[in-house]
């Protein structure tokens, strides 16, 4: 995939040894946001703060020291991660005007490293879509057709990284929020191993399965990246040690020789558009020919997935969302008579038609006389999931299917039609439900529309998911 | 509300069970890393994006409160489960920022235990369901007339040990040393401040009664801050419940609150307005594990508790109520040590007795008097004790001039190097020596004629009043017993 951008470590060392100014390159990416508005991929621009940023790191670098490992690389975050220098509003009304007084581990992270958030982009409201529709700041156009939807809800941050207004961009990905929109925007999008980067500063949507998700040209940007932004962190007790060889691959594999991957049988049945099922297979003939073990597996559990998601996270989600309750911060009525009144209004109007529907449906899953029926038994399916998918990973070492079970659709087709919508999702929840990595790469296209293809690997197997995805990348045609 | 007549109310089985918010004494909330002292804070200044539950605030928890929750497991004669968890509980109140309180519903840190009291001489035993961690709230205050109320968030995430007793308390007076119990525990394990004036220990009483086996219908009055409020509280139930019965009504199940200024307890909330809580298990917090070293290292390192200490100086067979002068004593200021001073002096049963006396009687109303220098606490104390029991022993002391000599010796920055003549200088070294003596009885038979008649015909009462003219004129330092032999041995031979 070509782009007007070198590679992140390239533009850090060339910042670094003063060839590039930091400055430059923000206002080139402010620029390019500018030429790209009419996607709506951004919500709010950071532009006052990424400059100031910049100046001071080209300071710093003709004062003779070093700015870090991603000097000057702008880049942008989903509005869901609070972020100095702008509003933060998760897309939705009832957290217009809130700014962050303090800001996300992993932006503190990147920016110790000298990167620069020059734009928030936009997204579903908290996450809650797979289509970036369910914005309260209207819908991202997909790139590649702007009557179709850049999928979601990291739909902005695909489009962002798409159009070329930054190197990479921060998603989040909850059940596929980040991999689904790189597979119908056409870029890698990456799920970590569950715990891999904080979530603290980011605004939650269902704590057991977000994650931060990274939006790039390459795997290799998406694998500097990560190594700049993982690890423990005090702030959030659900963190992990990183992986003590980093994640940067220094001697890309020349083959995938003694390399098993497993096609997962449930994610190529009849329910995926013949076209995708065929693009998807080319690519793995294409991993095949690269010395790949290629078998095909079932996980007869994963079709179980989509409703155990369904319940889980919008239980968590109606606990997560209880904070919005217009006392202390967002949306408040003033006109309110009583504290009732105040509640009712703030959340009435606050909240979107999506993440009211969430709630209902949470708010029933725990209800007690309900708790037994849904929840605990969706968390022994999810433990059953969890069983099966380690019981594949010892035959095989990768995992592979589609992300998607079709490419991009029409913006508006799906947006009075929940489960529609919901089904989206049906191969990504597996890996937000087991906590695997998981990266999506761009594959040959169908009618023009990107397909992504998905590769998971076994808890904490990050790099070794990089170092594969890194020849699936090279060798694949899009 | 008129008392019900003893006949009918020994009808009735009262059955109680208390649940007690205990405060633990972290330095720190038990999410987040700001000061859990609020009590001389202003508002809203001991707050972090935690305690505010801002967007993307993740709790973290506080790794002291596990330990002292851990040694409460032990003060409770029960051990810290290896695997608990923390829960969530929704409810929507101004003063609850996240819509709910991280709590440990499903598996909490401490199950079973129990509780030994004495009520009356008779003992008693409290089992104990369960004890867990959770987040307290803010305080919401309203003030009279205004239009709006005010939340201060400085105790919101402060650590609580909420601990919760079997219904096994069957009469206000149990209830009560049940509570006192409970504090004396708190204080001893050093988990809690448990200073009741500052809320760090409040109670929910639960009270039925019933005429047959089954359990009657239950009453919760809440957020009691006392032993005294719990024991009227329940009292007071008992009498409602009762009447409401004898009346042929029905007792309402009930959240009640305690109204101190009027002694009666007043309906809050009903069965029907109970909330449904959804408990959910928090995403944002592993499970506690607790490895078998940290739970040997807390039953280690735990302190004397007061069962112990009744235990060890059952030798001295002192008095209950003088035990729990000094267990009590011992809470504010454990400094004073007394509890220990006794127990290495065991060997002396005798000195030790006389040790717990002039701590009770002395030392220990010496420190609560605010006229004196009560601060000062020597740490040649027990010798200091020693000196002056020897002297007691070699008849230079009486039992008044010890009185005097010690707390003249209590208030003193620097004790004197030479004891004896410390007490001599002050005039407390008591005269046994006889050739002293007799010169004094001699005066006192020549001034006190019909005094010594009276007693030369057989009227002893008035030898005591020739001992007191004895002690007046030697100012208080004759030893009475030898006086008193000296003037018989001279009147009636």
């Amino acid at each position: 995939m070509s782009s007007m951008w070198q590679p992140v470590d390239e533009i850090a060392r060339d910042v670094n040894s003063g060839k590039l100014s930091a400055v430059t390159l923000v206002n080139k990416a402010l620029t390019r946001i500018e030429e790209s508005k009419k996607y709506n991929a951004i919500i709010t621009l950071t532009a006052d703060r990424a400059r100031e940023r910049a100046e001071t790191i080209d300071t710093k670098i003709q004062s003779g020291q070093s700015a870090g490992r991603l000097a000057g690389v702008p880049f942008i975050a989903k509005d869901n991660f609070l972020v100095f220098g702008s509003e933060t509003t998760a897309a939705s009304n009832i957290l217009k005007g809130f700014t962050a007084p303090y800001q996300s581990t992993v932006i503190n992270m990147l920016e110790a490293e000298g990167a620069i958030c020059v734009a928030k982009a936009n997204l579903d409201a908290f996450g809650h879509g797979g289509s970036t529709e369910n914005s309260d700041f209207g819908p991202t156009l997909n790139p590649h057709d702007t009557n179709k939807v850049p999928g979601g809800s990291s739909g902005g941050s695909a489009a962002a990284v798409v159009l070329d207004m930054v190197p990479f961009a921060l998603g989040t990905d909850t059940g596929g929020s980040s991999r689904q929109p790189a597979s119908f925007s056409g870029c890698v999008g990456y799920k970590p191993t569950y715990g891999l980067m904080s979530r603290s500063g980011i605004i939650a949507m269902a704590s057991s399965t977000d994650t931060v998700g990274v939006l790039a040209h390459s795997v290799s940007d998406v694998a500097y990246v990560t190594d700049c932004m993982s690890g423990k962190d005090s702030l959030d007790s659900t963190t992990i040690d990183r992986d003590p060889q980093g994640y940067i691959i220094d001697k890309p594999l020349s083959s995938l020789k003694g390399k098993k991957i497993g096609v997962i049988k449930e994610y190529m049945s009849d329910g995926v558009d013949s076209a995708v099922k065929a693009s998807i297979q080319q690519a793995i003939d294409a991993l095949e020919a690269q010395g790949a073990d290629i078998e095909t597996i079932s996980i007869p559990s994963l079709s179980l997935a989509l409703a155990v998601y369904y319940v889980l996270v919008p239980a968590e989600i109606s606990s997560n969302l209880s904070r919005y309750d217009g006392q202390r911060f967002g949306y408040s009525d003033s006109a309110a008579k009583d504290l009732e009144d105040s509640y009712t209004h703030a959340r009435s109007k606050g909240f979107g038609k999506e993440a009211k529907r969430r709630i209902m449906i949470g708010t029933h899953v725990l209800s007690s006389g309900y708790y037994d029926a849904y929840y605990k038994k969706a968390q022994l399916v999810r433990t059953k999931i969890i069983k099966e998918v380690d019981r594949a990973f010892q035959s095989v070492d990768f995992l592979v299917g589609p992300t998607a079970p079709t490419t991009a659709f029409n913006i508006g087709q799906n947006i009075h039609d929940p489960i529609q919508m919901y089904l989206s999702d049906l191969m990504t929840v597996g890996a937000s439900l087991t906590g695997i990595p998981a990266i999506v790469i761009p594959v040959h296209k169908v009618n023009g529309m990107p397909v992504g293809l998905q590769i998971m690997a076994p808890q904490n197997a990050d790099r070794a998911l990089f170092e594969v995805a890194q020849v699936a990348q090279k060798e694949i045609n899009t | 509300m008129a008392k019900v007549p003893q006949n009918i109310r020994d009808q009735y089985t009262v059955t109680i069970g208390i649940e007690c918010h205990v405060q633990l004494k972290t330095r720190t909330k038990l999410f987040s890393g700001i000061s859990n002292d609020a009590r001389d804070a202003d508002p809203n200044t001991l707050i972090s994006h935690i305690c505010m539950g801002l967007p993307g605030a993740l709790p973290v928890v506080n790794a002291h409160a596990i330990e002292l929750a851990s040694r409460a497991a032990f003060a409770l004669k029960s051990v810290p489960a290896p695997f608990s968890t923390f829960d969530r509980k929704h409810y929507f109140y101004p003063d609850l920022p996240m819509g709910y309180q991280i709590t440990q519903f499903y598996d909490p840190i401490v199950i079973g235990g129990e509780v030994h009291t004495l009520v009356e001489g008779e003992p008693h035993t409290v089992r104990i369901t369960r004890a867990h961690l959770e987040a307290d709230a803010g305080k919401s205050s309203h003030p009279a007339g205004a239009p709006y109320s005010l939340v201060d968030l400085n105790r919101a995430g402060t650590p609580l040990l909420e601990i919760v007793s079997e219904p096994d308390i069957h009469s206000p007076a149990e209830a009560r040393a049940y509570a006192h119990e409970l504090y004396l525990l708190m204080k001893y394990a050093d988990v809690s401040d448990a200073d009741l004036f500052h809320g760090n220990m409040r109670f929910d009483v639960n009270v039925s009664v019933s005429k047959s086996s089954e359990l009657g219908t239950r009453t919760e009055t809440k957020n009691l801050n006392s032993f005294k409020s719990v024991e009227k509280a329940a009292e007071y139930e008992i009498n409602r419940q009762i009447s409401l019965i004898e009346r042929g009504d029905k007792i309402d199940q009930e959240t009640r609150g305690w109204d101190e200024a009027s002694q009666k307890t007043t309906s809050q909330r009903g069965k029907e307005q109970a909330h449904d809580y959804r408990y959910m298990p928090d995403p944002d917090l592993p499970p506690i594990e607790l490895s078998d070293d940290f739970i040997a290292h807390v039953k280690d390192t735990l302190p004397t508790m007061p069962d112990e200490w009744r235990e060890h100086l059952s030798r001295l067979s002192l008095d209950t109520s003088q035990i729990d002068v000094l267990l009590e004593a011992e809470v504010d200021n454990s400094a004073v040590a007394y509890l220990s001073i006794l127990q290495d002096n065991l060997d002396d049963t005798a000195y030790a007795k006389q040790l717990a006396n002039w701590f009770v009687n002395i030392e220990i109303p010496y420190r609560k008097d605010e006229a004196k220098n009560p601060q000062i606490l020597n740490p040649q104390r027990p010798t200091l004790y020693a000196v002056v029991y020897k002297m007691v022993k070699a008849n230079k002391l009486s039992s008044t001039a010890a009185k005097n000599l010690i707390q003249l010796l209590l208030d003193l920055e620097n004790l004197p190097n030479d004891l004896e003549s410390f007490a001599e200088s002050k005039g407390l070294v008591q005269v046994s020596n006889t050739d002293e003596l007799e010169v004094i009885v001699d005066t006192v038979i020549a001034e006190n004629k019909q005094a010594v008649e009276d007693i030369q015909n057989g009227e002893m009462k008035a030898l005591g009043f020739l001992v007191g003219q004895m002690m007046k004129l030697s100012h208080g330092k004759a030893n009475p017993s030898i006086a008193q032999e000296l003037l018989k041995k001279k009147i009636l031979s």
